[in-house]
């Protein structure tokens, strides 16, 4: 009995990995993207994300300490990812008030009244998203139009985006690589499809997420694409680069909260997020149906969890 | 690509600081205390009384049941008393203090280090001396070597695989056994190959220890019947249902016994156990034990008589350093975190870990984020997450339908959790809980 | 007009239609309920806290409905009111039982057993208590992580963080013996509530040689056998190196108390000799007369 030692149940070590260092991983796979729109929409990118990303930290600080009473975990990044990600899902050119009450839409009830990190059912920037945007449509939806290092920030320039012409009916004028480089009108973050991928890969690399939501939910909707849209390869193509799809695909569906927990689930869930975003945009009201469809997909989990188990080892088939 | 098991696994830092450190003798203690409960199974009865004189080797106890083991003197000396003494979870268990005087060896062990090949014993023989000579696997888990030779009526074992896959960070003794006695445990194996009549027997070794894997490359050339098989770096391949799916790529039933896929495994110390045990008649009472730890001034491997006190081992290798927290008898990821350091040695101790201060607590857990890396860590495929809640809202039912008794509780998932939570604890709670619900239904 | 013609003939049409799916579907899932477990389950105290042996109080009344007597089926919660209660609906006997209470067995204080070896796993009594012996060198004694406090449907057990031991609250405590269940030391024990909740009992569970016991806690049972001897009424046994007061022959006298070496026999409510804070009893009971008790006169139990 000489020293008084730790004594705790097996395992003794542990891989080092936290819940802050997955959240801060998105954070650095979300820089390039935001390169690019600081590139493309100057000022009022910056504006638009701090402003974002300090509402929703100050709300979660507020609501944790004074409403829920409980230690504020503010540094665990996941507020910062929220208000990031809610940034990305909207113009540029969105008055600082609105952006507000976004940021307090996506934090308070999109996340606190469950319960907070962990317990969510949505996904929260896109619950605050979708709220702006149907609270106010007519902000959200004045895109402006990629205009390098701009000062502008609620002057800006604005024009319909592709994903609206297309919608409309009327011909696409941008190319194909506008597109993959981010020189098209849209919200701040989802312009850039390269600067995305760049992301995704940082976050395969690094194992923060795995290939599945992404990867099923553009093969997915490539396919329905074509499929209802006359066979057209390229048009099916630039359905993958236009608006949100591969910001939702990767940045947004890949939420680990509101997304399945196993490979066979994520796929399921993938291919569910092509599909609705594909009808929706093809047969919907909406020109973008991303959202939506993640939203839906998000209410799904829990009973996709509930019926697609791991593949266990030994099996053995009843 | 290199075999490896199929479902999930973990890389934990592989912190082998003791590899190439040829084994050292440790001295003997002054008293011996040897625990009556080395083995799952029954206790052994002690045969021996106080104030007997004993021999090294000598019966002390013998098996209590068909699933235990027999138990010999390391040492020799007076039998000070018949007692219990604190084991590595803390508890008083029986035990038998030897208060040791000379080193006199039983004259029927024959000592010389003279390789013995030939052996015209049975197979029913060769189990018989395994058994006499209180054989355990000597990878941790400290199952009797001799019932794992017995296969249960209506299976055929088809294939030996003996485990040298050392999975465990931080252990080497099984590595540096190889490099030394590689001669002697592949003439173990021939014998655990006879004794259950097989035509083939696979030495699995993972690749992080390319010296050894060449080396019984180059002994085994000399029998047909050995075949070494590098393996992939994947912890838990030691796990021997992992270990089974990746050599002979079949996965044992859950619920079913290893021998449900005609393999039998061994591990490469029982296998040069049992050499000793049937070729020179020497049981087992003494093992190589690595003693390491980041803080630990000479990381090395030893050989020890089982009994000593884990204080003596880490005073061979340089002293208790003053930052050490944590004590470990086994590996991080399976072993147990022990009480005091006055406890003795077992056969089923495979290393002693010192662990510092800096790393030896656990972080605060946070709440679960639902990312899903324990799923895909598990090596048996179950969701650790959802077991750790059912348990936690005494969810018995629940708890078994979603399969908790095939957890092999190798520590994957909260190795992995981002969120710090303590899944293994809980699974392992409702593994024992959901157990005893099953054991009372099934007498029922 | 059509347009109003056509919204109340479809809507109607599918309310019907509804109606009779839903008749339909009612039908086919009815389940038949003896509606007598209705009016049991309204007499039931609706804590649902397990502590009569079923699945709550609708489990335990639909039990009471099927059994053929009353006999060992008790609410302890609701006590023998309810079971009479119960039998009045059932038309059944009811046996009577005398009030229990919940008696924490370990006085393995912070002051009376040193800590060895600090724990760091999940707070939990049954994780602990399934990887080692515990934090003292006592492998019998509480582990202080709250599984009874969490199992109490009455906030009537708390650890005390001083003592580091639980403490019940006798007012509140119903004997339902859900902490008896959650505890996996088994330190925990239903004992009789007893006249003017006056109670004795052995505040130790340790088995171990008397020794080996003395040197991991102060206050352990050694098994001496010295109260067992002063017992006059053979209340007393000894077995596995501890005592043990059998409360239905225990007549209180309060001897055994005085003889134990290590205090590890303790009385509860018994009016205390020195003046700390008594309790309003009523007078004096007969037989009192030695040393005062280890404890505070409170819900110490």
């Amino acid at each position: 009995m000489s020293q008084n030692f730790i004594v705790s149940p097996s395992p003794h070590v542990h891989s080092g990995n936290s819940v802050s260092k997955c959240m801060y991983g998105v954070l650095i796979a979300l820089i390039p993207a935001f390169l690019v729109s600081l590139y493309c929409f100057g000022i009022g990118a910056l504006v638009v994300t701090l402003t974002s990303v300090l509402a929703c930290v100050l709300f979660e600080y507020l609501i944790q300490k004074y409403l829920l009473k409980v230690k504020p975990s503010i540094c665990d990044g996941s507020a910062i990812l929220t208000g990031v990600l809610l940034a990305f899902n909207v113009p540029s050119n969105l008055p600082i008030w609105i952006i507000i009450i976004g940021a307090l839409v996506a934090i308070g009830i999109g996340k606190m009244t469950f319960g907070g990190l962990g317990n969510n059912i949505f996904n929260p920037a896109l619950v605050g998203r979708v709220f702006l945007l149907i609270s106010f449509p007519v902000q959200m939806t004045t895109w402006p139009v990629p205009d390098p290092l701009s000062m502008n920030y609620l002057d800006a320039e604005t024009a319909a985006t592709p994903l609206g012409l297309m919608k409309q009916g009327l011909s696409v004028e941008a190319m194909t690589t506008d597109m993959l480089l981010g020189n098209i009108g849209g919200s701040l973050g989802e312009i850039s499809a390269i600067a995305l991928l760049i992301g995704f890969a940082y976050m395969l690399i690094r194992r923060i997420i795995t290939w599945h939501i992404p990867v099923s939910i553009l093969v997915t909707a490539f396919v329905f694409s074509f499929l209802v849209n006359g066979f057209d390869v390229e048009g099916a193509f630039q359905q993958l680069l236009l608006g949100g799809m591969m910001l939702g695909a990767i940045f947004m569906a890949t939420d680990y909260v509101t997304s399945p927990m196993t490979p066979r689930g994520m796929i399921i869930y993938g291919i569910g997020i092509g599909l609705l975003t594909i009808i929706i945009r093809r047969y919907g009201a909406y020109p973008e149906g991303m959202s939506f469809a993640i939203l839906i997909m998000n209410a799904a989990t829990p009973l996709i969890n509930k019926y697609v188990k791991p593949k266990r080892f030994g099996e053995v088939k009843k | 690509m290199l075999k490896t098991f199929r479902i999930g696994g973990v890389h934990p830092p592989e912190n082998k600081l003791s590899a190439g450190q040829a084994i050292k003798t440790a001295e003997l203690p002054k008293q011996a205390v040897i625990m009556l409960s080395q083995h799952i199974g029954a206790p052994a009865q002690a045969v021996v009384a106080k104030g007997d004189k004993v021999k090294v080797g000598t019966l002390l106890a013998q098996a209590g049941g068909f699933v235990s083991a027999n138990i010999h003197s390391s040492v020799s000396g007076t039998v000070a008393k018949i007692d219990t003494a604190v084991d590595v979870a803390g508890f008083q268990r029986p035990a038998i203090y030897i208060d040791v005087e000379g080193d006199e060896w039983e004259e029927s062990i024959d000592r010389s280090e003279t390789l013995v090949k030939e052996c015209n014993l049975d197979s029913k023989a060769i189990v018989e001396r395994i058994k006499e000579a209180g054989i355990v696997g000597l990878g941790g888990a400290t199952f009797p070597a001799h019932v794992k030779l017995t296969p249960p009526p209506g299976a055929t074992a088809t294939i030996l695989i003996i485990n040298a896959v050392e999975c465990e960070p931080y252990l080497t003794a099984d590595h540096q056994l190889m490099m030394e006695k590689g001669a002697e445990i592949l003439v173990g194996t021939e014998l655990l190959r006879k004794a259950i009549n097989v035509e083939r027997a696979v030495i699995g070794i993972e690749n992080n220890k390319p010296d050894a894997i060449a080396h019984m490359k180059e002994l085994a050339a000399a029998y047909p019947t050995i075949e070494i098989c590098p393996l992939k770096v994947k912890y838990p391949q030691g796990g021997e249902k992992q270990l089974i799916d990746a050599v002979i790529r079949r996965q044992v039933p859950s619920g079913g016994l290893p021998i449900a896929t005609g393999a039998v495994v061994q591990n490469v110390g029982t296998a040069f156990a049992v050499y000793e045990a049937v070729q020179k008649n020497k049981p087992l009472f003494e093992r190589i034990v690595t003693v390491t730890g980041k803080s630990l001034a000479h990381p090395s491997n030893l050989k020890v008589r089982v009994g000593t006190p884990l204080c003596q081992l880490i005073d061979a290798c340089g002293g208790l350093p003053e930052d050490t927290e944590k004590v470990i008898s086994g590996g991080p990821m399976m072993g147990k975190a022990v009480v005091s350091t006055d406890t003795p040695t077992t056969k089923g101790c495979s290393g002693v870990l010192i662990i510092r201060d800096l790393e030896s607590r656990r972080k605060e857990m946070t709440a679960c984020i639902r990312c899903a890396k324990c799923i895909a860590a598990c090596p048996m495929g179950l969701a650790p997450n959802t077991l750790m809640n059912a348990t936690d809202h005494k969810d018995w039912e629940r708890v078994e339908k979603e399969h908790v008794m095939d957890c092999i509780e190798c520590g994957s998932c909260s190795f992995t959790c981002p969120a710090h939570r303590p899944l293994l604890d809980y699974v392992r709670m409702g593994k024992a809980r959901v157990g005893a619900i099953i054991r009372s239904r099934n007498a029922k | 007009m059509d347009l109003v013609w056509i919204a109340t003939l479809s809507l109607g049409c599918i309310g019907a239609i509804s109606a009779v799916i839903l008749y339909f579907v009612a039908q086919k899932f009815k389940v038949y309920e003896d509606p007598r477990n209705e009016e049991v389950v309204k007499v039931l105290p609706g804590a649902n806290c397990g502590g009569c042996g079923y699945p709550g109080c609708g489990g335990f009344a639909a039990a009471c409905v099927k059994a053929t007597s009353l006999e060992g089926m008790l609410c302890p919660v609701g006590g023998a009111p309810v079971m009479a209660k119960i039998a009045g609906i059932l038309g059944m006997e009811v046996a009577e039982a005398a009030p229990k209470v919940a008696v924490v067995r370990c006085n393995g204080t912070c002051a009376n057993r040193k800590k060895v070896n600090t724990y760091n796993g999940a707070s939990n009594c049954a994780i602990e208590a399934a990887l080692y012996s515990g934090e003292t060198g006592c492998s019998f004694g509480c582990l202080g992580n709250g599984d009874c406090e969490r199992a109490c449907q009455f906030g009537a057990i708390h650890v005390n963080p001083e003592t580091g031991l639980p403490e019940v609250d006798e007012e509140l405590c119903t004997g339902c013996g859900a902490c008896v269940k959650a505890c996996p030391k088994m330190i925990i024990e239903l004992r009789n509530k007893g006249p003017k909740s006056r109670r004795m009992f052995v505040c130790c569970v340790n088995k171990d040689k008397g020794a080996v016991a003395r040197k991991a806690c102060t206050a352990a049972c050694i098994g001496c056998g010295k109260c067992a001897k002063e017992c006059p009424f053979e209340a007393i046994t000894v077995e596995n190196n501890l005592a043990y007061i059998d409360f239905q022959k225990c007549k209180l006298c309060r001897k055994c108390e005085a003889v134990c070496p290590t205090g590890a026999i303790h009385s509860v409510n018994f009016p205390p000799r020195k003046p700390a804070e008594p309790k309003p009893e009523a007078p004096a009971q007969p037989a009192a007369p030695q040393s005062g008790t280890a404890a505070a006169p409170t819900a110490q139990a």
